[in-house]
């Protein structure tokens, strides 16, 4: 392959993983946004959507046999989705609401301790060993130009970009997207206005991880594994993600993890020729954390611009 | 004379001395009776001692300071691969140029790896702290986070083109800590006692503990104390009273860092085997939750919580396991994940309803007539950004 | 008293954003004087105060204290300079007890580090004691000698004023800034206040005060500037101050310039 072409099918890659990234890093933001907390639960989240899914489709396919493997995946998906948004009403409501007022730190030491706990639980359900994610879609190649991909990271490009427009409207255009909008700018002023503020909230996270079940799911059918730790890179790329992007912005988060995936997917395939040898691609994970410590140190505001409430 | 009312009777300064000598007394004969219900228990004494260290080290940065480092188990990796890569073949096995100059192997005595692990780790804790420092509270923590699984990453993957780490597999064949002629890797007899090796690392690791433990009640009763408790409940006000807060905060990372070297390094002669998966962030929020839980800020507090959050699983794994089969016929959960379910639990709980530990520090200075009183305590107080 | 100034700053200009905050702001502070700053809320007083102490970086100016050029460019520099601050908001230490407030003050001023801490040498021993005594006798100059054990946001208002002065007074000042100092004290305490000013003043540290009971400025201060939307609008000594009609037009409104 020409180096072009191993260019184009990295920017596939990153294409693919920022999609994810993307997805979830929205959730971060959102969060972030109108309850100035960092979700360290998110990532968790996540992986419990990609083992609920794992599950049901077992369980699914093991009385339904001849179900394609499509059918299998929106059967996942539907099961992961009220599972995770449930579980990330149940967190804000039990772990994070009493802490609202507390300083900053408090919330997410308690985030840390909620995260700990859903990996526990899924090791205790699921058990600690890495399972398979089945290939649900057709995993033959398609060739687009000098680029090969699967129609599952089609998918998963499509997909996302669906609900990235999708989450575009619901902010911009529906009365919830407003009220959430003024609850991010001002809590106060929106309850003055009539905006209740608990509601937004938990809406929020309602469709912070929805979002995250998605992915995970997405997720588990790239990598085609999951286990009870999948969750914690991601959700640290995805953090990355939302901070560059600027976080509460929710574009700056779409665009801040499409960004992270492309550095990352070229950074990876472009190391071993830069470094001369000395870094292969299994430094790929410390590019995100390179350019998380960057874009903290220097511009901490992100490339869009932050959009924090105001805590006054 | 009632027993209540001779303890009463005594002054303050004598009764320090008594709880010293008693405390003293207990740590000399605890690792006998340990060794007397067997070996396990004694390796889980000379564990908790470590811990101690560390969470003291990290109550330096976190209670003292108010600044949250996720990212602490990458100064007590970075002591531990030191004392590794100079005391053990790791390096004269890849390194002929090495090998030839040190023909015997890389001894490093036990008087030179203190020192050097506490100057390495605190070296990095420059290194990471200098540019973070400006960063608000939750962004601190999740760069440090970023940092110690950076740390990580390249220990496990510095086996290639060049073998440091050797990756994945650690370096085994660390020497055993020395002393003079004693190596710690046999059984001793001292007056009339066999000590075992894992008793003898107990005493040294409880006596660094020692040590330890007065160098954190000199610092937190100094200026440098005071300093670091000014930045954390108002850093405008403590700049504006001279305090050069950077290199304050910097000081705190660099000593809590050394904290964590000078562990490292015991816990590798200890183990005589590293590898990067003992540096996990998990191993980071285990010993952040012995300060939550304990009492953020205050000594006797994150040592009550290093040994309770040390020694509580050992007990529910020998307790837990033979229960579960009684019960449900078969173990539902293994100890591992009974003891993560505990740290997570332990930090939520305490997170909502004991926010500043199960023993917090007391009431500092009384309050005047008619005020709420909350106490002092990092997480909780105003400036905490 | 000598005749150079000891705080001399010249054409301090700030901007934030679309407001001109500061526009070449000028003053000179006398040795031993006691200095008042008014003017209306909004004027730019305590914006004036934070370019001087380092909190603001101002877009231009230049300054000089105890003749010498004098850079406010880091904050934690400032108090090794000279100048001591209280805050309009009061930002005490408030869990730290009123004694360990002012011995945070003794910092600035004192050496010992983390090694001779942790040996407890002999030379830190006895800085510590210094520092202990010091803070002790710092509290009663200023009249809560018997508070010290407390902690500091459990004292009252008042108190709690008097101890931000006692730390400021702590770093040893030449300059003493004060925002604001008798904001919520009702006549008894600012007539004390005014006492532990003068003494202040007698005790060779100078001052610099921000305030808008106007007879407290007016009866207690050497001179007074007044500044008006980021503008001086008049120097002098109180009693031409009080007089002058673009003063009195600043506080009061156009209605109430007196017929020329």
């Amino acid at each position: 392959m020409g180096s072009f072409d191993t260019f184009l099918q990295q920017l596939f890659n990153g294409l693919v993983l920022g999609s994810l990234y993307a997805l979830i890093a929205l959730g971060y933001t959102m969060v972030y946004g109108i309850v100035n907390l960092i979700n360290f639960a998110h990532g968790d989240v996540l992986m419990v959507g990609a083992l609920t899914a794992l599950s049901a489709i077992a369980l699914v396919h093991s009385w339904f046999p001849g179900i394609p493997g499509w059918v299998l995946l929106v059967i996942g998906m539907l099961a992961a989705i009220p599972v995770c948004v449930l579980l990330s009403l149940a967190i804000e409501r039990i772990a994070y609401r009493p802490l609202r007022s507390a300083p900053r730190l408090a919330p997410l030491i308690t985030a840390i301790g909620v995260s700990i706990l859903l990996q526990t639980l899924a090791m205790i359900i699921w058990g600690r060993n890495q399972l398979t994610f089945p290939s649900l879609l057709s995993p033959d190649p398609i060739a687009i130009g000098p680029a090969t991909v699967t129609s599952t990271k089609l998918l998963v490009i499509a997909l996302s970009a669906l609900i990235m427009i999708g989450l575009l409207v619901l902010v911009q255009r529906t009365r919830l997207g407003r009220a959430m909008r003024a609850t991010a700018e001002n809590p106060r002023v929106a309850g003055l206005m009539g905006v209740d503020p608990n509601a937004v909230i938990a809406a929020t996270f309602a469709i912070g991880a929805a979002l995250a079940a998605v992915a995970g799911v997405m997720y588990a059918s790239v990598y085609s594994v999951a286990d009870f730790y999948m969750g914690f890179i991601p959700g640290l790329k995805a953090f990355t993600a939302a901070v560059l992007g600027g976080i509460g912005n929710i574009p700056g988060a779409m665009v801040g993890g499409i960004l992270l995936g492309l550095i990352e997917s070229l950074g990876a395939g472009y190391i071993d020729q830069l470094s001369g040898g000395v870094f292969g691609s299994n430094y790929q994970d410390v590019f995100a954390f390179i350019v998380l410590c960057a874009v903290l140190i220097l511009r901490p505001s992100g490339l869009l611009g932050e959009r924090v409430a105001d805590r006054a | 004379m009632k027993p209540a009312a001779t303890l009463a009777a005594l002054s303050p300064r004598t009764r320090a001395l008594a709880a010293t000598v008693l405390i003293g007394m207990v740590l000399l004969v605890l690792p006998l009776a340990a060794g007397a219900l067997g070996a396990a228990w004694v390796r889980t004494l000379a564990f908790a001692a470590l811990y101690v260290m560390l969470a003291l080290g990290l109550n330096i940065v976190v209670g003292f300071a108010g600044l949250l480092d996720l990212g602490y188990i990458a100064f007590y990796a970075v002591g531990a691969y030191t004392f590794a890569l100079l005391a053990s073949p790791q390096l004269t096995d890849n390194f002929p140029a090495l090998a030839r100059a040190f023909p015997d192997g890389l001894h490093l005595p036990i008087w030179a790896v203190i020192p050097l692990g506490a100057s390495i780790a605190a070296g990095f804790g420059v290194l990471l702290g200098a540019p973070v420092l400006k960063l608000r509270g939750d962004y601190l923590a999740i760069v440090t986070l970023g940092f110690g699984e950076i740390i990580r990453i390249f220990l496990n993957n510095l086996n290639a083109p060049i073998n440091l780490t050797n990756g994945p597999q650690g370096i085994t064949l660390i020497d055993p800590v020395r002393i003079g002629t004693l190596s710690f890797n046999h059984p001793v007899a001292f007056l009339g006692l066999e000590l075992s090796a894992l008793q003898l690392y107990y005493y040294l690791f409880a006596a660094l503990a020692v040590l330890s433990v007065l160098m954190c009640v000199r610092l937190q009763d100094s200026r440098l104390g005071r300093a670091w408790m000014a930045i954390r409940e108002d850093e405008i006000a403590a700049k504006a009273m001279g305090i050069n807060v950077r290199n304050v905060k910097l000081l705190a990372f660099a000593l809590g860092a050394s904290f964590g070297g000078v562990s490292g390094t015991m816990f590798a002669a200890f183990q005589g085997f590293v590898s990067p998966e003992s540096f996990s962030l998990m191993e980071s929020v285990i010993v952040l939750s012995m300060i939550v839980l304990g009492g953020l800020g205050h000594i006797p507090g994150v040592i009550f919580g290093a040994v309770l959050l040390s020694v509580f699983p050992e007990v529910l794994r020998h307790g837990v396991g033979p229960l579960q089969e009684q019960l449900f016929g078969r173990t539902l959960i293994d100890a591992e994940v009974l003891r993560m379910l505990l740290y997570g639990v332990a930090l939520v709980l305490v997170m909502l309803y004991r926010p500043k530990g199960l023993w917090p520090a007391p009431q500092h200075g009384a309050p005047a007539a008619g005020s709420v009183d909350t106490g002092p305590g990092a997480v909780t107080s105003r400036s905490f950004p | 008293m000598s005749t150079a100034p000891l705080l001399h700053v010249d054409g301090i200009t700030k901007r934030f954003g679309g407001v001109q905050a500061l526009h070449a702001v000028q003053m000179r502070i006398g040795q031993g004087q006691i200095y008042g700053l008014i003017g209306p809320n909004g004027a730019g007083k305590t914006t004036f105060f934070n370019v001087i102490t380092g909190l603001v970086q101002p877009d231009a100016g230049r300054f000089e204290l105890d003749g010498r050029p004098y850079e406010p460019s880091s904050v934690h520099r400032v108090a090794a300079a000279g100048i001591a601050r209280t805050f309009q908001n009061i930002r005490l230490f408030a869990h730290m007890t009123a004694l360990e407030n002012v011995m945070v003050g003794r910092h600035v001023r004192t050496r010992c580090g983390p090694l001779a801490a942790v040996l407890r040498t002999r030379a830190a021993r006895r800085e510590e004691a210094e520092i202990r005594r010091r803070a002790q006798e710092l509290l009663e100059y200023v009249g809560i000698g018997r508070l010290g054990h407390l902690q500091a946001r459990t004292l009252s208002y008042g108190d709690q004023r008097r101890l931000e002065i006692a730390r400021a007074l702590a770093t040893e000042p030449k300059l003493l800034a004060l925002d604001e100092p008798a904001a919520g004290m009702n006549a008894t305490e600012k007539l004390a206040l005014r006492e532990l000013l003068e003494r202040i003043r007698e005790d060779g540290v100078t001052i610099l005060l921000i305030e808008h009971d106007v007879k407290l400025v007016m009866g207690l201060c050497d001179r007074v500037t007044v500044l008006d939307e980021g503008r001086i609008i008049k120097e002098g000594e109180p009693g031409e101050v009080q007089r002058d009609p673009a003063v009195i037009e600043a506080y009061l409104g156009p209605a109430h310039a007196p017929a020329a």
